[in-house]
């Protein structure tokens, strides 16, 4: 009788207690999901809104139907700005892969001070990348730029690399390859995750140095790589800052990234609408191969301990 | 007999894995790889090397080949003219953008640690219905390109009045809305034994408290990561205060060097002494904190496991 007393209320504390974590729990959080109608779900409505609107900001926004959408598909400039865009994501995010993968390769053997590689290879990517731009720039200068001179050392004639539009994409790809650091860590992390054991039980099997590489890193390190894949492509769909420094679109658009001339849209000739239409054309695209990535990845991501 | 069999077969196994041991074949290795990684690595260091020996060139002495690596003269006066050569309101353009990238990077960033703190704490440890469904947006919220937003959120900001403040950069990050912070925080707490919290509670303890005498304590090397990327993070934005921030007494040091570069273009010595100043502060902390540093990128990377 007692003790069933006082069972029940323990039973009572302990529906209390629940009871109160769940209110602590959703208190706790608000912040988040506030910020996330503020920040995401009412812009995202928003932006929306403004696809079938024209507005200066200087008179009332005004209907205009699926004009913003018609006029986008006509726009030239759109076409070259997807294409830079495509061109820069789908030759330079590939590069950067497989350049960190093979640094990572390198960096990951226990080498005598491989710690002082490690950081030489990581420090340019703390470079804050207005700072980058600016000094890649006078890298980039045809006359007087180092780049040119290194190249002439050995007999190259100089290139006239961000005034050149048949090379400034692919020189804003070797710029960019310079910051890989992040990338090289997080395939070094993926590396130092595959078992020695491995390894060593496939060169007793007789397997040489590709065939492990092939059968046995890469399966090991491909949910790695499927990170560094999806997060390049997403970054590099918004590519912006070092195209707005170093070019501004030029010469000739070869440097008309997409969110560049978004921005050009809204903040220079003041069309909300149409700036809008862009983004949201933009977020499909970045969507769209996202998801690719991730129905592709059931092909050829392993992920051990599991049946996915 | 036989145990000579196994060590010969142990040293063969050593020799066709080839890890450890120091066979003639493995230090040859080991040498082509030093000088591969020396060649490369050396490269990878000449953008920084030389925007350092540039910014302490004379301006005469900046375009000579092949490149002197070690000024002659140097010229240290670069920096005091670097900051003299642009004013705002008396003061020295630099040291005010200074002042406001510091103002804003570090008030984000108190914001960042304080609100992952809660919302982390929260999404990790405590039981409520919805609590899936809103870690399932932190998810979203990482993953979705935010250049969507841009156009409406600056419209937000001009309503309510907030354009040419700080707080259009600041504000947001005390609402965690830097949802890779918060999956960071949330998989660290993950890993915290459960017995210490229970302890707590029974003995009548409330979620703020055990949030932050038990659960904060023991978070110093994921609160030192958040803090660090997140000051990072501010310190080197360029797009928001692009957008958000228009009277040059306001800019930040982003934009600072970008105005720099612009007016004073030619003048290499000055803009790369401008450059320097913009890039030592990263490399500093990353020296300082390391350890964090790289713990933080690999827990990205890894998250995709």
């Amino acid at each position: 009788m007692l003790r069933s007393v006082a069972l029940a209320g323990s039973e009572k504390r302990r529906s209390r207690l629940l009871y109160r974590e769940a209110t602590d729990g959703r208190l706790f959080a608000l912040p988040f999901v506030l910020g996330f109608l503020v920040w995401w779900l009412y812009p995202m409505g928003y932006s929306i809104y403004l696809i079938f609107q024209d507005w200066d900001l200087l008179t009332p926004p005004k209907f205009i139907g699926l004009a913003n959408i018609t006029k986008m598909l006509a726009d030239p400039k759109v076409g070259i700005s997807l294409v830079n865009t495509a061109f820069y994501t789908f030759v330079g995010v590939p590069v950067h892969l497989l350049v960190a993968l093979i640094l990572a390769l390198a960096l990951n053997v226990p080498l005598r001070g491989i710690a002082v590689y490690r950081t030489v290879f990581y420090l340019p990517s703390i470079t804050p990348i207005v700072a980058s731009a600016v000094v890649w720039l006078q890298i980039f200068q045809p006359e007087f730029g180092i780049l040119n001179a290194a190249l002439g050392q050995v007999g190259i004639p100089p290139v006239k690399w961000l005034f050149d539009p048949v090379v400034a994409k692919p020189a804003f790809i070797f710029m960019s390859t310079w910051g890989i650091g992040p990338q090289i860590l997080i395939f070094l992390a993926g590396l130092q995750s595959v078992p020695e054991s491995l390894h060593e039980a496939a060169a007793i099997d007789g397997a040489d140095v590709w065939q492990r590489f092939r059968h046995i890193t890469v399966p090991m390190i491909s949910p790695v790589i499927l990170f560094n894949l999806v997060v390049g492509i997403i970054g590099s769909f918004q590519v912006f800052t070092s195209a707005f420094i170093m070019t501004d679109g030029g010469p000739q658009d070869a440097t008309l990234f997409t969110v560049l001339y978004l921005y050009r849209n809204g903040f220079q000739y003041f069309r909300m609408g149409y700036a809008s239409t862009i983004a949201w054309m933009l977020f499909f695209i970045i969507v769209f191969f996202t998801v690719i990535q991730f129905k592709m990845a059931n092909r050829w991501v392993y992920y051990e301990g599991s049946k996915r | 007999m036989a145990g000579m069999e196994q060590s010969m077969a142990l040293g063969q196994r050593r020799e066709i894995a080839g890890y450890r041991g120091r066979s003639p074949r493995r230090l040859v290795g080991h040498a082509i790889l030093h000088v591969v990684l020396i060649v490369v690595g050396i490269t990878f260091s000449v953008p920084l090397l030389w925007v350092i020996v540039t910014s302490l060139k004379a301006p005469n002495k900046v375009f000579t080949y092949p490149i002197r690596w070690i000024p002659d003269p140097l010229v240290w006066s670069n920096y005091p003219d670097m900051l003299q050569i642009l004013k705002i309101t008396g003061r020295p353009a630099m040291l005010l953008f200074a002042q406001n990238t510091l103002i804003i990077a570090v008030a984000a960033t108190l914001g960042s640690v304080i609100s992952t703190a809660f919302i982390g704490y929260s999404l990790a440890r405590l039981r409520w219905p919805e609590r899936d469904y809103v870690f399932a947006l932190c998810l979203a919220t990482m993953m979705l390109p935010g250049v969507v937003t841009l156009i409406p959120t600056f419209l937000i900001y001009r309503n309510v009045g907030w354009i040419d403040t700080f707080l259009p950069l600041i504000v947001p990050s005390w609402f965690g809305m830097n949802a890779f912070y918060v999956f960071l925080m949330r998989q660290f707490l993950l890993s915290l034994p459960y017995e210490l919290e229970e302890a707590a509670r029974v003995d009548g303890a409330s979620s703020f408290r055990i949030l932050w005498q038990v659960m904060v304590p023991l978070s110093g090397p994921v609160i030192a990561t958040i803090a660090i990327f997140s000051f990072l993070g501010h310190y080197n934005e360029f797009m928001g205060p692009l957008i958000y921030l228009s009277s040059n007494e306001n800019f930040t040091l982003a934009l600072g060097l970008r105005m720099i570069q612009g007016r004073f273009g030619t003048q290499w010595p000055i803009v790369m002494a401008a450059s320097t100043v913009m890039i030592a502060p990263p490399i500093v902390i990353f020296f300082l904190a390391q350890r964090y540093f790289i713990r933080g990128i690999q827990l990205t990377g890894l998250a995709g496991r």
